[in-house]
C-alpha cells in the first residue's frame, strides 16, 4: 500500500504547465515509489513552488538556491 | 443517505482567471463566496498564458474597440455573436486598467503606460495594417494575472476549497440550479455546496485529443457536468489547433522555427509543402500547413512506427543559428521529443490548443437554453465563464490574446449578474430536492463496487486517439462517420471503469476515473457536432465541404447528451450599439 503522503504529492504533481505534468509524470514512473522521508519532504517543497519557477529549475535554466534540494532536482532532471 | 450541505450565496467551480475574477466581484459586494478548485488556484491552467491580454488601449499607436471588434468577428469566421463581441471589446480596456490597479505588473512604456505587443490578427482600421494590442507581464502574463486576482480574493475574504473536485450539478424540478456536489480529495468526503447562484469556470478540455498543449487537469469537467444535467453544449466542433506540437507530448514548437528556415518532411523525407503551397511552402498560413500535415498522415505518409507524425528538420541551420535565433528549442526537443535537433528532425503533429465551444451563455454570463419557441431562456441560478463558456465571442476561431480578455470581461460580467440575482433571491436558499446529490453518490458507489472492468488510462488513451485520428485539424467524411460510431461504442467502456485502489484519502485513481466521465462527454459532443456540420468554417475544416456555407450553416450547434440530439440556433449578427459587420470572405 502506497503511503497517502505519496498520493498527495502525486496529485500535487498535476500542474498548470503541461511541461511539468510530463516531467513529473516521468519522475514518478521512474522512481516515485521509493522516495525516502527526506526526499518526500524535498518534493513537497518543490511542488509548493510556482509553476514557472519550478520549470526553470527542472529544465536547468536556473540554479536551485537551496543546496538541499539539488540531489532531488538531479533525479527530476534525469527522469 | 443525505449528504452534508454547506450554504453560500455564490458557488464558483474553478479558480483560473475567469473564476477568480467573478469571485472578486461577488466577494467585494459583501457576498459569501465559495471557490472550488482541483488544484491550488495559481496552478490553474491560466498560468500557461504567455502571449498577453488583448485590449484596444492604443498605447502604441491609434486603436479603438471598433477595430478590435472587427478583428474578433473576422477571426470567428462570422460565427461569433456580435453582441457578445462588442461587449467584450468595449469592456476590454476597462478590465485591463482595473487589473493594473489590482496590482498586475504589466510591462511598461517609458511614459508609464502599459506596453503592448504585436500579435497575429490584430489590425488598425478594419484589417488595414497591424496594431500592437497585447498587454503582457514579460512572458508570465497568466501567472501574474492569477497571483494578482488570488491576492485580491484573499483580501476580500473569498473562501477557497482547494483540492475539491466538483462532481455534478444539482438542479430542482423546475430546472433551477442549486449548487454542486463535490469530493474533498483529502478525506474522500462528498459535500453538497448549495448556492443561490452557481458559476462554472472550469476551463478548457483540450485533453480530449492525444496531442494537446493543455495541462492534464483540462478534462472538461464543467462541460461534462452540464451535459449530464441536461444542458446542451454549443459549437463543440470548434477547436483551435497549432500546427507544430511535439508528437506524443503536445509541447509547442514555435512557428518561428519555420520562419528561420525549418522544413517539414514526410516519412519518405519529401518536403511535401512544395506540393501544397508552391510559393510559400513551409511558411504558408497555419491552416494550410496543418491541413497538409493531416493529409500526409491520413494518406499513410506519416513518419514513425505508427505513421502518425511529421518531421520538422532544422539541422541544416547549424547549431549556432539554432542557439541564437531559436533559444530554448533545442532543450525542448531534447527533453520532450528525445531528439537533438542539431542532428535529427523533431517529430511534430497538429496539436489542440483551445476550445471555442462550451456551455451556452449570454453576455451576462447566464446559461441560456432553448425552450419552446424561445431560443435563449436563462437557467435560473446557473452561470458559466472562461474557456468552458460560450457567449459566443470566439465563434469558429479565437483571435490570439482574446481568451484572457474573455476571462476578465465575462468573469466580471457573470459576477455582477450573480450578485443581482442573489440580492433579488431573498435570504433563504431554495429547497433541495429529496434526491439531491444521489447521482454523484451512485456514480461513486458504482466505481467503488466495480470489481473488474476497464482500465481508466487505457480508455482515456483510446478516446484521445480516436479524436485525434477522426476529428483532428482537418476532417474527412469517412473518418468522421467512423469516429461517431467509435466514440459511441466507447461509452460502454467508460461506464465500466474500475480502480484497484479504493482508499478514500487522496485517491488519484478515483479522481482520474471521475474526470474520464467528463472527458468522454466533451469528446462525444465534439465528434457528433463535427460530423453533422457540412461546411468549413474557422477551425472546423472539412475535406468534402471545403468552403464556408452561410446559406445553410451560419448557425450555432447545440448538442444534447440524451440521444446525441442536435439542434441549431441562429448567430446573433446584431451588435449592441453599432452596425452589423456583414459576413465576407475571411482572408489575411
Ligand atoms: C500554452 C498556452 C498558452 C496560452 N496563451 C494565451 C495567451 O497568451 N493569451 C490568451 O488570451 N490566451 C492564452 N491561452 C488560453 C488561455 O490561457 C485559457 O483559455 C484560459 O487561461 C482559461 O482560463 P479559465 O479561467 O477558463 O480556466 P483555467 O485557468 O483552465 O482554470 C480552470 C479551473 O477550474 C478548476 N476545475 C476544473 N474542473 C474542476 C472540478 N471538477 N472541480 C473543481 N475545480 C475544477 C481548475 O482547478 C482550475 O482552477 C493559452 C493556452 C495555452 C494552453
Amino acid at each position: 500500500m502506497r503511503s497517502r503522503e505519496t498520493e498527495r504529492l502525486k496529485w500535487r504533481s498535476r500542474r498548470g504547465l503541461l511541461e511539468l505534468d510530463i516531467l513529473l509524470g516521468r519522475f514518478w514512473a521512474a522512481c516515485g515509489e521509493e522516495l525516502d522521508e527526506a526526499e518526500t519532504q524535498g518534493l513537497a517543497r518543490l511542488l509548493a513552488m510556482p509553476d514557472n519557477d519550478l520549470l526553470d529549475l527542472v529544465m536547468g535554466r536556473r540554479e536551485c538556491p537551496d543546496p538541499e534540494l539539488r540531489p532531488l532536482l538531479q533525479r527530476l532532471k534525469a527522469a | 443517505m443525505a449528504l452534508p450541505v454547506r450554504k453560500f450565496d455564490a458557488v464558483i467551480v474553478g479558480a483560473g482567471g475567469s473564476g477568480l475574477r467573478a469571485a472578486l466581484e461577488l466577494a467585494q459586494a459583501g457576498l459569501k463566496v465559495a471557490v472550488l478548485s482541483k488544484v491550488f488556484p495559481t496552478r490553474s491552467h491560466t498560468v500557461a498564458a504567455q502571449g498577453g491580454v488583448g485590449a484596444s488601449l492604443g498605447n502604441m499607436g491609434e486603436d479603438n474597440w471598433h477595430w478590435h471588434m472587427y478583428d474578433t468577428v473576422k477571426g470567428s469566421d462570422w460565427l461569433g455573436d456580435q453582441d457578445a463581441i462588442e461587449f467584450m471589446c468595449r469592456m476590454a480596456p476597462e478590465v485591463v486598467i482595473e487589473l493594473e490597479h489590482f496590482g498586475m505588473p504589466f510591462d511598461r512604456n517609458e511614459n508609464g503606460t502599459i506596453y503592448q505587443r504585436p500579435f497575429g490578427g490584430h489590425s488598425q482600421n478594419f484589417g488595414e495594417r497591424p496594431v500592437q494590442r497585447s498587454c503582457c507581464a514579460a512572458d508570465r502574463t497568466g501567472h501574474a494575472m492569477l497571483h494578482t486576482l488570488y491576492q485580491r480574493n484573499v483580501l476580500a475574504r473569498t473562501q477557497f476549497f482547494v483540492e475539491w473536485m466538483a462532481l455534478d450539478l444539482v438542479r430542482d424540478a423546475d430546472g433551477a440550479v442549486l449548487g454542486v456536489t463535490a469530493l474533498e480529495m483529502e478525506s474522500g468526503q462528498v459535500v453538497l455546496f448549495q448556492g443561490k447562484a452557481t458559476l462554472f469556470a472550469t476551463g478548457g478540455a483540450g485533453r480530449i485529443f492525444s496531442s494537446s498543449t493543455n495541462a492534464f487537469i483540462n478534462t472538461g469537467d464543467g462541460v461534462g457536468m452540464a451535459a449530464r444535467a441536461g444542458i446542451p453544449l454549443e459549437d463543440m466542433e470548434f477547436w483551435q489547433f497549432h500546427p507544430t506540437g511535439v508528437a506524443g507530448a503536445g509541447v509547442l514548437i514555435t512557428e518561428g522555427v519555420r520562419g528561420e528556415g525549418g522544413i517539414l518532411l514526410n516519412k519518405g523525407g519529401e518536403r511535401f509543402m512544395e506540393r501544397y503551397a508552391p510559393t510559400m511552402k513551409d511558411l504558408a498560413s497555419r491552416d494550410v500547413v496543418s491541413r497538409a500535415m493531416a493529409t500526409e498522415i491520413k494518406e499513410g505518409r506519416g513518419a514513425g512506427e505508427h505513421a502518425d507524425h511529421i518531421l520538422l528538420k532544422l539541422d541544416h541551420l547549424g547549431p549556432e543559428v539554432i542557439a541564437k535565433r531559436l533559444p530554448g528549442i533545442r532543450e525542448i526537443a531534447i527533453k520532450f521529443a528525445n531528439v537533438d535537433p542539431v542532428k535529427d528532425p523533431i517529430p511534430v503533429v497538429p496539436t489542440c490548443h483551445y476550445q471555442m465551444g462550451g456551455i451556452p451563455t449570454n453576455v451576462r454570463g447566464e446559461v441560456v437554453v432553448p425552450r419552446g419557441s424561445e431560443l435563449a431562456v436563462a437557467v435560473p441560478g446557473f452561470y458559466a465563464a472562461g474557456e468552458c463558456g460560450c457567449a459566443s465571442i470566439h465563434g469558429a476561431n479565437r483571435l490570439g490574446t482574446n481568451s484572457l480578455t474573455d476571462l476578465l470581461v465575462m468573469g466580471k460580467s457573470a459576477g455582477q449578474s450573480m450578485a443581482e440575482h442573489i440580492r433579488a433571491h431573498g435570504a433563504a436558499h431554495r429547497d433541495l430536492p429529496k434526491d439531491a446529490g444521489e447521482a454523484s453518490v451512485a456514480r461513486l458507489a458504482r466505481l467503488d463496487g466495480q470489481a473488474a472492468g476497464e482500465d481508466v488510462s487505457a480508455v482515456r488513451e483510446e478516446i484521445q486517439r480516436t479524436m485525434q485520428a477522426h476529428c483532428g485539424v482537418f476532417r474527412f467524411p469517412d473518418l468522421l462517420e467512423q469516429g461517431v460510431a467509435k466514440i459511441r461504442a466507447l461509452g460502454e467502456r467508460v461506464a465500466r471503469t474500475a480502480i484497484t485502489d479504493k482508499s478514500q484519502v487522496f485517491n488519484t485513481a478515483r479522481i482520474e476515473a471521475l474526470e474520464l466521465d467528463n472527458l468522454y462527454e466533451t469528446a462525444r459532443a465534439t465528434m457528433v457536432s463535427a460530423e453533422a456540420r457540412k461546411e468549413t468554417r474557422g477551425a472546423h475544416d472539412r475535406e468534402d465541404f471545403h468552403a464556408r456555407d452561410d446559406a445553410n450553416w451560419l448557425k450555432h450547434t447545440l448538442w444534447y447528451r440524451e440521444g446525441d440530439r442536435l439542434a441549431y440556433k441562429p448567430v446573433n449578427l446584431k451588435p449592441l450599439t453599432v452596425d452589423t459587420i456583414e459576413p465576407k470572405a475571411r482572408v489575411y
